[in-house]
């Protein structure tokens, strides 16, 4: 991508900002204790839970941010939050 | 080349310098107009006002908004929608708008911007200096400095041209001495509306705001992108140093009247003492050299007509034989007791084989009278200097010991 004079561009461009990079915890599924409720794919503040075929979901590490709300929320504690390492 | 006017006396007017302006800006066929009165600039809102009022001013917007800060914001708007877009202002309402100064420079938005130079307050003092815009010197803003009322009124038309090309699309600040310029009534010719039409072509940006097409204007630039809009900011400035050279060569073709492109000369060829100033004072030291010279003191006079871009390069090529340079500035860094002119003409030499001893002195602060005399007094220490070397570097002018 080349930036353009004055930081003018179309909408959608933001896709190009790939803020996973500011993550310091990544999440991590257990799937063997997931019961496809969808709570981390409704509360995901930047839509980085992505459904797969089989109901399960995954992230997109491009952009989640490592927030944890997911986490945090998920009845059944299949999420753990693990230390980035660089 | 230098200071050149082949125009018919006949054509010229006696107006306020203000007057002027606002005809000029009328000129150059504005699309918005925003306005907020501040001494010494709001007669020129006020003519622009008056235009409107009459219907001289077709297919424009003129907005009276709440402060400095608004007047400024709304020309984001306009600018980025593709209108001309112009406002005046001075000393704290500048300052006010320090905030949006940078804005519009990252969003390469081409307003023009004429300052009524003044000084800032505290202590409130309305007269002139050039603290104001010279505090504004790192905000991306183009910087051009009037002589006289003709001066400001050509640089408008000048500055639109500058800014509004493709390649620079940056913001600029056409400076005059307040009251000294804004107040004064001088003969000039008016900007002529045939030759400006052919001069100013229409106002087309690349990229405009358009809910048809929806666009982000100065879009969030995280660390992997901001370094590159900095620099594509700098090597616009860097472009408009030869743009500015062109357009007063270009503006001299067509209208018959020079007063320096970047800089300006005066009786610098054999000169060994050369003053360095902006502004209305460099008709004072035009006069005080026509003095000296039939003394056959070796004296002469480099006007800086663009502060920001810095002409580095012009400026050496005058001063580089030179036995000595005075520099004058209505403004202090304070902190370093030393103006920005003086600064920025040492920084430049450093790393350069030039070595000129080069001597500042802050002067005109707050309005305070500059006579020929004050000026001789300078050219005698830089004789001083000449003799016997450096003993001052920088120092005010005409400081009252008695009140301190």
């Amino acid at each position: 991508m080349k930036i353009v004079p004055g930081a003018v561009c179309e909408a959608g461009t933001s896709r190009v900002n790939k803020t996973g990079g500011w993550r310091t915890f990544k999440p991590v599924y257990d799937y063997d204790k997931c019961i496809k409720c969808k709570l981390c794919e409704l509360l995901c503040p930047d839509s980085s839970v992505k459904p797969r075929e089989d109901g399960y979901f995954e992230f997109d590490y491009d952009y989640c941010k490592g927030c944890g709300i997911c986490a945090n929320e998920c009845p059944k504690s299949a999420i753990t939050m693990v230390l980035e390492e660089k | 080349m230098t200071h050149e006017m082949k125009t018919d006396k006949k054509n010229m007017v006696v107006v306020e310098g203000s007057y002027a302006v606002a005809h000029a800006v009328k000129t150059c066929r504005p699309n918005v107009i925003s306005a907020y009165p501040i001494t010494p600039q709001t007669h020129i809102v006020e003519d622009l006002s008056k235009f409107m009022a009459d219907g001289e001013i077709p297919n424009c917007e003129y907005i009276n908004v709440e402060s400095e800060f608004s007047a400024l914001s709304a020309l984001v708007g306009s600018s980025a929608v593709g209108a001309r877009s112009y406002s005046a202002t001075t000393s704290q309402g500048l300052e006010l708008m320090h905030e949006v100064l940078f804005n519009v420079a990252g969003m390469r938005l081409p307003i023009i911007m004429t300052v009524a130079n003044r000084a800032v307050s505290a202590p409130i003092n309305i007269w002139n200096d050039h603290q104001d815009s010279i505090s504004q010197r790192d905000t991306g803003w183009i910087q051009l400095y009037a002589e006289n009322i003709q001066e400001i009124s050509d640089m408008t038309a000048q500055a639109f041209k500058i800014s509004e090309d493709r390649d620079i699309m940056m913001p600029s600040m056409t400076c005059m001495d307040g009251f000294i310029l804004s107040h004064v009534y001088e003969p000039l010719v008016l900007l002529e509306q045939d030759i400006t039409d052919e001069f100013l072509p229409p106002f087309r940006p690349e990229r405009i705001l358009d809910p048809k097409n929806p666009m982000t204007f100065g879009a969030f630039a995280d660390p992997h992108f901001y370094t590159e809009f900095r620099y594509q900011q700098e090597r616009a400035m860097q472009n408009s140093l030869k743009k500015i050279e062109d357009v007063a060569n270009e503006f001299y073709d067509m209208y018959g009247r020079y007063f320096g492109g970047l800089i300006d000369e005066y009786q610098t060829e054999d000169a060994d003492i050369i003053i360095m100033a902006m502004g209305s004072i460099i008709g004072t030291i035009k006069d005080v050299i026509d003095r000296l010279r039939e003394k056959n003191v070796k004296i002469g006079l480099l006007k800086v007509r663009a502060f920001r871009p810095f002409p580095a390069q012009d400026i050496m090529n005058v001063i580089k034989d030179a036995k000595v340079v005075v520099v004058l500035d209505k403004n202090i860094s304070l902190g370093m007791n030393a103006g920005a002119l003086f600064i920025e003409t040492k920084s430049v030499l450093y790393n350069t084989d030039i070595d000129v001893p080069v001597i500042g002195y802050m002067i005109g602060q707050g309005g305070r009278d500059i006579p020929m005399s004050t000026i001789e007094k300078i050219v005698s220490d830089a004789e001083e200097v000449m003799r016997s070397g450096i003993k001052i570097e920088s120092q005010f002018t005409d400081l009252k010991e008695e009140l301190i």
